[in-house]
């Protein structure tokens, strides 16, 4: 186990609360709807651990998965 | 015709199990017991009043009905003592049920995203500070009537493109609209009649002369067969956006400050550590949600074991759900730099509201400006502080010293 984080945003289950991206700008983003995805393939860089799961937390729709790889 | 010719229909609520009544003094002055009471005894309650309505106050109970599109309609999405008719397009998307609803929001979605929001930022603090310069020099206000009031009312009709100076009209109309209509449903009809002409007015114009604003960015939009939306579909969308987006976050602002103006330990701290202001403006949400939605039951199922049956309205109490333990520890204590705060003040699910990036950003510049300038306030003893009655809930009278 390397032990490395990724986010992934359910695109079915998000409304656009838009929490993630205030919480962790650097790991989620918005489109032009104000829906978010992940940014890149998700992978959380180190330091960030705290802030993915920051934003997985506060997601009113639990739609964020953070996962191990 | 006396006040007491409604008395009837509403005497004072003595089982809130079995007679819950959102329109009681008791709950207007302070709801919070009563929900804590009926979260712990029941999860889904039902009242005959309005025809028949249940009320969940549990998180749980309230976000399965929330996504629950099949058995619970937003048809209607007042609870009122009588059932006016359903227009066809009513207010939407918050009144349209799937598959209309996706494609009426997303027309709407894109000029509400934070980045979208934040343009209006800078006229938003122009806003607030022309309406602390004319009360500043008193040493006292109504910080609701004279503050909190005029900030999203303004900021919309700044960016639907018409004169900041009809405030006063809107603010009239979401009065009869959402509080006297009720118990009283002419208010609703003749409302609902003047506020339309006024924008089919505002309609009519742009389509001899377009300009940079809201309204032709409606008019503009085409659905997914490259149609114009009907000149109804525009209007019943402005409705919408002036209904939802103005008493809303001015109860929000409202309640911030009154919180604030009643705990001097949070007020000096948020002076003292502005960082704070994001976790304090989502706990306010929380802990002070403005809003309450409804629902209309048009298939039988059951809710956290409570049966539920067609033909009643479902009191959809974000508010009652955002005070759960279950989900929130501490729930009745405000806690400024909350870190889990999942809650639910803008819904849940497909219905989320549109505007909910633009109340954070029109809380957030209120409260900043506010605190910048009056850091020291508190409540009037003179003056009793006063609530909203019906399905948004914040102060309507609010006296401050400082």
């Amino acid at each position: 186990m390397s032990g490395k984080l990724k986010v992934h945003v359910d695109p079915d289950k998000c409304q656009g609360h838009a929490r993630c991206k205030a919480l962790a700008g650097e790991l989620f983003d918005l489109d032009a709807y104000g829906n978010a995805h992940e940014k890149g393939d998700g992978t959380v860089p180190p330091g960030l651990e705290d802030k993915a799961y920051l934003a997985r937390a506060n997601c009113p729709e639990n739609a964020i998965d953070v996962t191990e790889d | 015709m006396s006040d007491t010719s409604f008395m009837p229909e509403h005497p004072p609520v003595t089982d809130w199990v079995h007679d819950f009544d959102h329109t009681d003094p008791r709950w207007t002055e302070n709801p919070f017991p009563i929900w804590d009471e009926l979260r712990e005894k029941c999860p889904v309650v039902h009242t005959r009043r309005f025809q028949g309505c249940y009320l969940p106050t549990s998180f749980e109970a309230v976000r399965q009905i929330a996504y629950d599109t099949e058995h619970f309609s937003s048809r209607r999405v007042i609870v009122r003592d009588e059932r006016p008719e359903i227009q066809k397009n009513g207010a939407p998307p918050i009144t349209s049920d799937p598959p209309e609803h996706k494609p009426a929001k997303q027309l709407l979605l894109p000029p509400f995203t934070p980045d979208a929001v934040k343009k209006l930022e800078p006229r938003v603090r122009a806003i607030c500070n022309e309406l602390i310069d004319g009360f500043i020099a008193d040493g006292a206000c109504d910080a609701a009537d004279c503050y909190a009031k005029f900030i999203p009312v303004r900021a919309i009709a700044h960016m639907l493109g018409i004169p900041e100076a009809d405030a006063g009209l809107f603010i009239d109309w979401i009065h009869r609209i959402l509080e006297l209509s009720i118990k009283d449903e002419s208010q609703l009809k003749t409302a609902a009649e003047e506020m339309g002409a006024y924008f089919i007015g505002h309609i009519e114009a742009r389509k001899r002369q377009p300009t940079d604003d809201l309204i032709t960015t409606l008019m503009n939009a085409r659905d997914k067969s490259g149609a114009p939306l009907d000149d109804m579909h525009v209007l019943g969308s402005l409705r919408l956006l002036l209904i939802a987006g103005i008493d809303t976050t001015w109860s929000a602002i409202g309640a911030s400050l009154w919180h604030l103006a009643k705990t001097p330990a949070d007020r000096h701290r948020l002076v003292a550590e502005p960082e704070l202001m994001p976790t304090a403006v989502e706990e306010f949400l929380r802990a002070f949600s403005p809003v309450t939605m409804a629902r209309e039951v048009i298939k039988e199922t059951e809710i956290q074991g409570c049966p539920v049956r067609p033909g009643n309205m479902v009191l959809l109490s974000f508010p009652a759900a955002n005070r759960d333990p279950a989900v929130f520890p501490d729930a009745d204590k405000v806690v400024l730099d909350r870190k889990q705060n999942p809650h639910a003040a803008f819904g849940l699910g497909i219905h989320r509201c549109i505007g909910s990036n633009l109340a954070r950003m029109e809380m957030t510049v209120a409260l900043e400006e506010w605190l910048k300038r009056i850091p020291e306030f508190h409540l009037d003893p003179a003056h009793q502080v006063k609530w909203s009655q019906g399905t948004v809930r914040g102060p309507r009278q609010l006296r401050v010293i400082f």
